[in-house]
């Protein structure tokens, strides 16, 4: 029972008029307060974008953005240097793609059993599980992918090199699954009871009311998961870098060692580089472009949501 | 009576079909379950006979057997305590403010729609916002508050929709009834909404604050790979990370290092399991609390 007592002061505070007036100055600095909190996240995101576009500004300066954008070969270390990032761009693509080919069909398979066809309690054991896989620190899942998965995609491929795409795509799929279940399943459970019922009522199957019912009037939400999942993956880091190599490589084999964006960011900046050198501002020019590509993606994803979202 | 024979046997292909599905649905949501056992039980193999006394109270050596995460545990635990200190006030402040304070007009859509923007923006990004605003131009150097303020930029979004989420299950009309008592708004909030909100908000802050003590990313553009054998005594001290140190055995290619790197991930997950716990615990205590 805490209120009992508030309304009490509450009463009191009310008789005085000096302790009233006092207050109300009190109100007004704890407005201020929490909108001095508020700003700190805008503050944040023009942070970000000013302090990405100020040091990238200084990589330009030396590197034309033609060259940036058209190059081939990403040597920034070398003597010459190539600055081309579509090496580095195929890479995380490739992870990133890899990852969504495993996450969506056991992603969505999972959510359409968890909303369709598991019952109260059977949910309530299995959510758990999802969410500890969700809260792995990444970097164990780096150490999975290497020590685990590649051995094991050795004995299938035994030309397998140890850093390869393959296993940092397959593991980072794994890692993504609950992002694309549970957020698949929040579209699925909205859609409403008596749609499902209509569908029972006309002599459908669980399956039948699940793929040809709920999956249609939740493809928004779907949509809305594989987009906000596959940014995640474009933007994920330890695996990729414990797991996927550091050779920048234009190529779409998922057996090849590799490099994505991320990786890069994390190999140059392991060496405490000077500031002010190119090679300090290439990780600034890469994390620009990553953090464009991450943005976009999910702004169309809330985009996609709120334009195609059934209204019942 | 042919299209009643042909009816029945099409539903038995059909319910037949509905079952395997089913059973393909239930596998693949087992999927999870199941990579979660084999990864654990892959680590716990891996660390046997490494996990010791002396790995928890030796600093980084060049010599596997020797080797201990000392100075990594105690970093991780100083940049946990000041991420905690700044974030917490701040999320519980911004989601405060959204909830019960903003006016319903473009400014309160900016914040909103920024705050979960900003929660896809990839960590790393995080950490070269780190680098050069705390590091570079507030010249605080490669210290634990650095990484500390970096931890608390990137932990915010989700702690402010934790929040967030929290406050507003906070029923209307307690508020109103508060208000009908002379309550002024602060007074509402402080009494009213703040009690009965605070096990989800407390909840979703360690929760957020687990994954960030978790992430190396953003760490090592911060503190880098650095050797250090010493305990960071201030937050202005060169520190380094659990994820960091484990990351650091993971890329050597001796298989010692690979079992020192397991035996960390085991120290790292049951830090993060303690706040799980911990958050838990203290759910249930205050929501047993706030029902009476």
């Amino acid at each position: 029972m805490p209120h009992r007592g508030t309304l009490k002061t509450a009463t009191g505070f009310a008789i005085s008029p000096g302790r009233r007036s006092r207050s109300r100055l009190g109100e007004a600095f704890i407005h201020k307060l929490l909108v001095a909190c508020a700003l700190v996240s805008i503050l944040t995101t023009v942070g970000i974008v000013v302090m990405l576009v100020a040091q990238s500004v200084g990589f330009f300066r030396q590197v034309s953005i033609l060259e940036f954008f058209t190059g081939t070969k990403w040597t920034p270390l070398f003597a010459p240097p190539n600055f081309g990032v579509l090496p580095l761009v195929s890479g995380t693509l490739l992870t990133a793609g890899i990852a969504i080919l495993v996450a969506l069909p056991v992603g969505l398979a999972s959510a359409i059993y968890l909303s369709e066809y598991a019952r109260e309690g059977v949910r309530r054991v299995l959510k758990p599980f999802l969410e500890i896989l969700a809260g792995i620190p990444t970097v164990v899942y780096g150490y999975f992918a290497l020590t685990f998965i590649t051995p094991l995609l050795q004995k299938v491929f035994p030309s397998l090199i140890i850093f390869n795409a393959l296993s940092a795509g397959l593991v980072m799929g794994i890692m993504i699954i609950p992002m694309v279940s549970s957020l698949s399943e929040d579209a699925m459970i909205a859609v409403p009871r008596s749609l499902r019922n209509a569908a029972y009522g006309l002599g459908a199957t669980r399956f039948e009311v699940a793929t040809r019912v709920v999956m249609p009037a939740a493809t928004s939400g779907i949509v809305a998961a594989c987009i906000l999942a596959l940014s995640r993956a474009v933007g994920e880091t330890m695996i990729v870098a414990i797991a996927a190599g550091s050779t920048p490589r234009l190529t779409l084999n998922p057996l090849e060692s590799i490099q994505t964006m991320t990786a890069y960011i994390v190999q140059i900046s392991l060496g405490e580089t000077p500031h002010g050198t190119v090679e300090y501002y290439t990780i600034f020019a890469v994390g620009l472009l990553l953090f464009i590509m991450t943005m976009l993606m999910n702004l169309f994803g809330q985009w996609f949501v709120r334009r195609y979202r059934e209204k019942y | 009576m042919r299209d009643g024979q042909v009816f029945q046997q099409h539903l038995k292909l059909r319910k037949f079909r509905g079952s395997v599905f089913g059973l393909i649905f239930l596998a693949s949501t087992m999927v999870g379950t199941l990579v979660l056992i084999v990864l654990i039980v892959d680590v716990l193999r891996d660390s046997l006979g490494w996990l010791d006394w002396q790995f928890l109270t030796s600093y980084p050596s060049r010599k596997p057997e020797e080797a201990g995460l000392l100075s990594a545990l105690f970093g991780t635990l100083w940049v946990m305590v000041f991420t905690a200190l700044f974030s917490f006030p701040i999320g519980i402040g911004t989601a405060i403010y959204l909830e019960e304070y903003a006016p319903d007009n473009r400014l309160k859509r900016l914040i909103q729609t920024n705050i979960n923007n900003l929660a896809g923006v990839p960590s790393i990004v995080y950490g070269l916002l780190g680098l050069s605003l705390f590091v570079q131009a507030l010249a605080l150097g490669r210290s634990i508050l650095a990484g500390a303020l970096t931890l608390t930029l990137m932990s915010l979004p989700v702690i402010i929709i934790a929040a967030q989420e929290a406050i507003r299950s906070v029923p209307g009309t307690h508020r109103l009834g508060a208000f009908a008592l002379g309550a002024s708004k602060w007074q509402v909030v402080r009494n009213i909404v703040l009690p009965s909100s605070f096990p989800g908000i407390f909840t979703g802050t360690i929760l957020a604050m687990s994954r960030a003590i978790g992430e190396a990313a953003p760490m090592i553009a911060i503190a880098a790979l650095v050797y250090l054998t010493f305990i960071p005594i201030s937050p202005l001290d060169r520190f380094t990370v659990l994820p960091i140190q484990i990351f650091n055995w993971v890329s050597r290619p001796q298989a010692d290092f690979q079992h020192l790197a397991a035996a960390g991930i085991i120290v790292l997950l049951v830090v993060l399991l303690s706040m799980n716990a911990i958050a838990i615990i203290l759910r249930n205590r205050y929501q047993k609390r706030t029902e009476e």
